[in-house]
């Protein structure tokens, strides 16, 4: 395999249980580079579990994560994120006491080159690094078109402009991989088309994974959709593959003609 | 006038010292969520070593260099080795570790030094109405909140050190090394203890000279909100002029217990303090 056909991400036979309950059980997946991958399936599937295994969160008690052909052992968040992979939580976790800028930066710093003896000391490469920092934010703030809310605290938005922050923040990481969790809930539909258009365009700097209850907007803009059902994978291909399949009818999409019957 | 004059300027000092202990306490509440009983500690352990070192080679502001890398030393390895496995646990772990580690330290030193008081040294001439040490002691406070203030509002680091103490899960999903930054906090706060034992012990030293600056400390601390460094400042110094009046105009001995009075009615009507923020705990 080449290095371009790679996958970014590998997660192989992830088994998590919390207690007497198997969140994940054996799960396997890959990332490629470029592509937008889709975890769909009921609540309590297990994809935000899944998400939590990829950016460092819950440590599963089998199998491995690699990142670009390398095995990840151990790895805490903050080591994972500074390898490049980005998160937006369903919460938002925008810090309330931030300006929504300072948000911004905070996500912006793993690409911070002063140190911490510099910033400490407060050298001239400490300015440097600051400046920086908020150029990229300013940046990513723009690229999503809220830019005039740099100096506003999180608090004082709409939801669906701190959604947007909340994206902003993981962006400035320039990711390699960014984790979308439910990156549509609460939105109006004009907020979710240009999501749309926004996850066609990061895609092709970045690999993107997606977990979504608007199905139609995963089968929009995904590459891929793996389908959990009580911590098992279900189903994977493409979307149209996935929509066909009968077991993921069966646990989530539904059945149109059962539906109608029952109505 | 003159004698309001000379009482306002002894205030201010003795402010400054309030202020910079106060902010001991607050970079590190801040942060975790713990009152620093132990800070006093460590800055005793700081100037006592200052102590040595001056003894030993007559030379004050190496001593005082010595004083003010030992509490960053101190600190540091007191978050590592003795708050963190605890704090894992709860918060109220970490503040009753703190309360032991005052008691150890306080009582070491007495083994070590003796109980008895130690001629301590001011770093300049503190005869007059606002001395030359005063003049230092408020300088030297002033700068250093500022520099610290600003560490925090402009720097990378200080928005790391921030974004650790609003959501450390968020921050460390976001690469922050959420307990190197605690670490630092640690350090920052005995450096700037350290400072606040140095400017308020001379001119004696002995294991239980900082036990009243700390009470006053922690009023200011608590006037400006325990999670508000400029609030703490000012807390500082509004409280070491004030006390300074009830001493001049009501008499010494009433000083505690106004600075008591002032925490009770500053916690009865503002339970956050003059500058704090309300503080949401899921219940």
């Amino acid at each position: 395999m080449t290095n371009a056909e790679q996958p970014l991400l590998s997660v192989a036979g992830v088994t998590v249980r919390f207690g007497g309950l198997v969140a994940l059980s054996d799960v396997s997946l890959e990332v490629a580079p470029r592509t937008v991958v889709g975890v769909i399936g009921p609540n309590g599937a297990g994809k935000t579990t899944l998400f939590n295994v990829v950016c460092g969160f819950v440590r599963p008690k089998q199998g491995t994560l690699s990142w670009r052909g390398t095995t990840l052992r151990n790895h805490r968040p903050d080591q994972l994120a500074n390898l490049g992979i980005a998160r937006t939580l369903q919460g938002l976790g925008l810090f309330a006491g931030l300006s929504v800028l300072h948000n911004v930066m905070a996500g912006a710093d793993r690409t911070a080159k002063s140190g911490l003896a510099a910033s400490v000391l407060g050298s001239r490469g400490a300015a440097r690094g600051e400046r920086d920092l908020r150029a990229k934010a300013m940046t990513a703030l723009a690229t999503l078109g809220i830019a005039d809310t740099a100096h506003r605290y999180p608090g004082e938005l709409p939801y669906g402009v701190q959604k947007r922050a909340a994206l902003a923040r993981a962006l400035a990481a320039e990711p390699e991989l960014l984790l979308l969790d439910e990156p549509a809930s609460g939105l109006s539909e004009q907020d979710m088309a240009e999501l749309v258009t926004h996850l066609r365009t990061l895609r092709e700097d970045m690999a993107i994974m997606l977990v979504e209850h608007h199905v139609d907007l995963v089968m929009r803009v995904c590459d891929r959709v793996v389908v959990l059902n009580f911590g098992e994978v279900i189903a994977e291909g493409d979307p149209a593959k996935v929509r066909n399949d009968p077991l993921v009818t069966e646990a989530y999409l539904g059945d149109p003609a059962r539906e109608r019957d029952s109505a | 006038m003159d004698r309001f004059l000379d009482l306002t300027l002894n205030g201010i000092s003795s402010g400054a010292v309030y202020a910079a202990l106060g902010l001991s306490l607050v970079i590190i509440y801040r942060a975790t969520r713990v009152v620093n009983f132990a800070q006093p500690a460590l800055a005793l352990v700081a100037v006592y070593l200052a102590y040595a070192v001056n003894k030993a080679t007559g030379n004050y502001w190496l001593a005082f260099a010595v004083a003010l890398g030992a509490g960053v030393v101190m600190g540091a390895v007191v978050e590592r080795v003795l708050i963190r496995p605890v704090q894992r646990k709860s918060e109220l772990s970490a503040i009753i570790v703190t309360l032991g580690l005052l008691l150890v330290l306080q009582a070491l030193v007495g083994m070590i030094w003796s109980n008895e008081p130690h001629a301590f040294p001011y770093a300049f001439d503190f005869r007059g109405r606002f001395s030359t040490n005063d003049a230092f002691a408020v300088g030297l406070v002033v700068v250093t909140a500022s520099a610290l203030l600003l560490l925090f509002k402009v720097t990378p680091i200080g928005l790391k050190m921030r974004a650790s103490a609003f959501r450390p899960d968020v921050a460390r999903l976001l690469g922050v090394r959420v307990g190197l930054m605690l670490t630092l906090g640690w350090a920052l706060a005995a450096f700037v203890g350290s400072i606040a034992g140095m400017i308020a012990t001379a001119p004696f030293l002995y294991p239980n000279v900082l036990d009243g600056v700390f009470v006053y400390a922690l009023t200011a601390a608590v006037i400006g909100g325990l999670d508000n460094p400029i609030g703490t400042i000012i807390g500082g110094f509004v409280l070491g002029v004030g006390l300074s009046y009830v001493s001049g105009y009501l008499g010494p001995e009433l000083v505690t217990m106004a600075a008591l009075a002032i925490l009770v009615v500053v916690l009865a009507v503002r339970p956050n303090g003059l500058f704090g923020t309300t503080i949401a705990r899921r219940v």
